[in-house]
């Protein structure tokens, strides 16, 4: 399974990537993940690779290689669009945050339902609705959940065992994302 | 027990497990978390360096004195290493000495993509590259075992897709091992000609045992398959090449300097092709090809960027490489709140020719507010400015650099800018830790890797012990005074520092503010050119995201009608 998280920097790419490996991990496949550090942190566009199976060479997920992109924002799911393999599916927060460019103007965000055929979860209102927009991240995961059928309560596990703070509201995020795709 | 695990805090896992007792790094994407992970085992002494200079003179004294040591840098922290490394490989070592040096093909977060195994041609120096989180923890067990068999420093070199790759890793327990005796040896250790001649013999002949040796090193493997195509790959790329084509024959590079060239000379016998598939420059390639070995791999990948399973697909099996959507781009951005914003803000309003550095800070650089007009390497933005201003004598010029680049490089600039007199202005973006790698201490934060307080660096003394003519310390949040204080600064034929003093806020959040909220915007603009990723323009009209805005109030210091506020 390749999944490809992107999103917004500070949105948490990393740490569902970490409950990804964790879920995988439980499940007794073999996992690697694919990060960036550094400059592509402060508000730019991230991307962190999830691959796990029973062998897995690269950790880094190809071009036309992806089962799903899993994106926290819709204009990074076009972004990545490329990535999916034939018959991949993108499953997207449908709230945008603008870029730079078309905040100030410069530039207009594009139709993206216009280009893309994608699974759409309200992310943002339901991370909100859970107590914070900080777990985006998470109410994705639970929706990624009910769109792969994973195991809920594995899922649930790899949260507990993989997130440090505030685990009642990540673990209710979880439970909004999951049943928002009913 | 098995953990999933970053290669880079493999690396330090390895280090542990090895014995080393001295770590000395200088944070660098994608080297940075090695040692922040050693910082956490009591058992190794970890510190952040100046420099990777300073950090890389630390392990040779540490290897000298018979203890396991380890250095850590980006890749072009390399090149202010290379000072030392050059003279280590003369010298030898005591204890192992291992040089752990992170290239950044594709540039993530770097100003170039250079390619540090020349280094280990260069210096005649053996350099392994591991290609995955097990690996590395094995290699750094080699590379210890190398450096004190062969008596030399040992590069082990990662990529990005490496450092920042994480696998599953079998932990281990540490082995103690003991310090070397220390005796004086000044013919290995003191590097005048005389010593220095014999010397490079040795590291002649070190050189060629190692090139016969590495023709049997395990680490160095043949993966017979289907014998129609043979790959000579190594690290991050031999993982690309066994996803891409399963049934191809490989040579994995274990150790990349020395190659073992009649090692891949017997594997290019058993196969019909043979493709080096390597990042960046040609490296193996042209090594094969001087040995009269028929191969090819740059005819297909060219010298930039990665080499993903996607390029491989499409350059050896004519596969197509699906093209990307034309989207608006979303580049990294100074954070809401970000101290340095207001500096720059004030310096193109003062239309400053502002020669930058590296940091958060080269942000800076982007629009809107394209505040940069040069950025080359640490520490280069005096130097430049110095230079720039002799070449110009009228330019309205200035050097801008953060706290801890200030430190690693560019407190020599500022001295050659005073000695030679040049009259520039400097401005110290003092955001009190190094902000782009994650937040790492530094001589002037008062603390120390491990966490330990420490003597603080006093940046303003600092500066008149260079011989400036005056320091003034400004909030940059207050764009009134920057101005007034730059002003008067660029008016001044003698050197001056302006220190922009205020805590990065990723690491503090010291504001006790409101997020502030837009009411009749006239819509002219004026904010959206701080660059704020908490504005934006909606229906031509000005909006605060209040969940990004942490209330800094740059925003309603440059709305001229007053819409901004709590």
């Amino acid at each position: 399974m390749n999944i490809l998280i992107v999103g917004v920097g500070g949105q948490g790419t990393l740490l569902a990537a970490k409950v990804l490996g964790e879920y995988a991990t439980l499940r007794g496949d073999e996992v690697k993940l694919s990060e960036v550090h550094g400059m592509s942190q402060r508000g730019g566009s991230v991307v962190t690779h999830v691959r796990y199976g029973k062998q897995i060479h690269t950790p880094v997920i190809w071009e036309g290689g992806a089962d799903v992109v899993l994106a926290f924002e819709p204009l990074e799911a076009l972004r990545y669009a490329h990535f999916l393999a034939e018959g991949g599916r993108v499953l997207t927060n449908q709230t945008p945050l603008p870029p730079m460019s078309v905040a100030t103007g410069l530039a207009e965000y594009p139709d993206v339902d216009a280009q893309l055929d994608a699974v759409k979860v309200p992310a943002t209102d339901l991370a909100l609705a859970a107590g914070s927009i900080k777990c985006v991240n998470m109410v994705m995961l639970g929706a990624l959940t009910r769109l792969l059928d994973l195991d809920y309560d594995t899922m649930r596990q790899a949260v507990q065992n993989s997130v440090k703070k505030a685990l009642d509201m990540n673990m209710e995020a979880v439970r909004l994302g999951y049943e928002a795709l009913k | 027990m098995k953990r999933l695990m970053l290669t880079n805090q493999a690396i330090a896992q390895g280090a542990w497990q090895a014995g080393v007792r001295v770590v000395s790094s200088y944070p660098g994407t994608p080297s940075t978390e090695i040692t922040e992970c050693t910082a956490k085992f009591k058992e190794i002494h970890s510190e952040w360096a100046p420099n990777e200079k300073v950090a890389l003179e630390v392990g040779i004294g540490a290897s000298m004195a018979g203890a396991r040591a380890m250095v850590c840098m980006k890749h072009v922290g390399l090149n202010v290493a290379a000072d030392p490394l050059f003279t280590a490989a003369y010298t030898g070592v005591g204890g192992g000495l291992v040089i752990v040096v992170a290239d950044d093909p594709g540039m993530h977060s770097s100003q170039n993509e250079q390619d540090s195994r020349f280094y280990a041609r260069s210096a005649h120096v053996p350099m392994i590259e591991p290609s995955d989180s097990a690996e590395a923890v094995a290699f750094v067990d080699w590379a210890y075992r190398l450096s004190e068999q062969y008596d030399t420093p040992v590069l082990l070199r990662t990529t990005t897709r490496i450092a920042h790759a994480q696998s599953m890793v079998e932990l281990g327990e540490r082995v103690e091992v003991p310090l070397k005796e220390y005796q004086k040896d000044a013919p290995k250790y003191t590097m005048l000609p005389a010593h220095a001649k014999g010397r490079h013999l040795v590291v002649e002949d070190r050189e060629n045992r190692l090139k016969a040796d590495c023709l049997s090193f395990p680490q160095n493997r043949v993966e017979m398959r289907d014998a129609k195509l043979g790959v000579v790959c190594a690290g991050a790329v031999y993982q690309h090449v066994r996803e891409a084509l399963p049934n191809a024959s490989v040579f994995k590079v274990g150790m990349v300097y020395p190659l073992p060239i009649a090692a891949i000379a017997e594997f290019a016998q058993k196969v019909d092709e043979l493709l080096v598939v390597e990042e960046l420059e040609p490296f193996i390639e042209n090594q094969l090809k001087a040995n009269g070995i028929a191969c090819h791999g740059k005819d297909l990948f060219g010298l930039q960027g990665e080499i993903t399973v996607a390029h491989i697909l499409n350059k050896v099996l004519g596969k197509a490489l699906p093209t990307a959507a034309k989207v608006p781009g979303r580049p990294p951005l100074l954070c809401a709140g970000c101290p340095h914003r207001g500096v720059y803000y004030v310096l193109r309003k003062l239309h400053c020719v502002v020669n930058g550095d590296i940091g958060c800070y080269t942000l800076g650089a982007l629009p809107p507010l394209s505040a940069v007009d040069s950025v080359v390497c640490m520490g280069a933005s005096i130097g430049m400015a110095h230079g720039f201003k002799y070449a110009r004598p009228d330019a309205k010029n200035v050097a801008v650099i953060g706290d801890s680049t200030f430190v690693h490089s560019g407190v020599t600039g500022l001295i050659n800018a005073v000695y030679n007199h040049s009259g520039i202005t400097l401005v110290i973006l003092d955001n009190r830790t190094t902000g782009m790698t994650g937040h790492q201490d530094h001589p002037a934060t008062g603390k120390t890797c491990m966490g330990d307080p420490a003597p603080q660096l006093d940046l303003e003394a600092l500066c008149l012990a260079c011989g400036v003519a005056k320091v003034d310390v400004v909030d940059p949040y207050d764009m009134a005074a920057c101005e007034a204080v730059l002003r008067d600064a660029l008016a001044d034929s003698r050197e001056r520092v302006v220190i922009a003093r205020r805590a990065c806020i990723m690491k503090e959040r010291v504001l006790d503010a409101k997020p502030l909220s837009v009411s009749d915007c006239r819509g002219c603009g004026k904010c959206l050119g701080l660059g704020c990723p908490a504005i934006v323009k909606s229906e031509g009209k000005a909006v605060i995201d209040r969940t990004q805005c942490v209330g800094c109030k740059l925003c309603k210091d440059v709305c001229p009608f007053g819409c901004i506020g709590e």
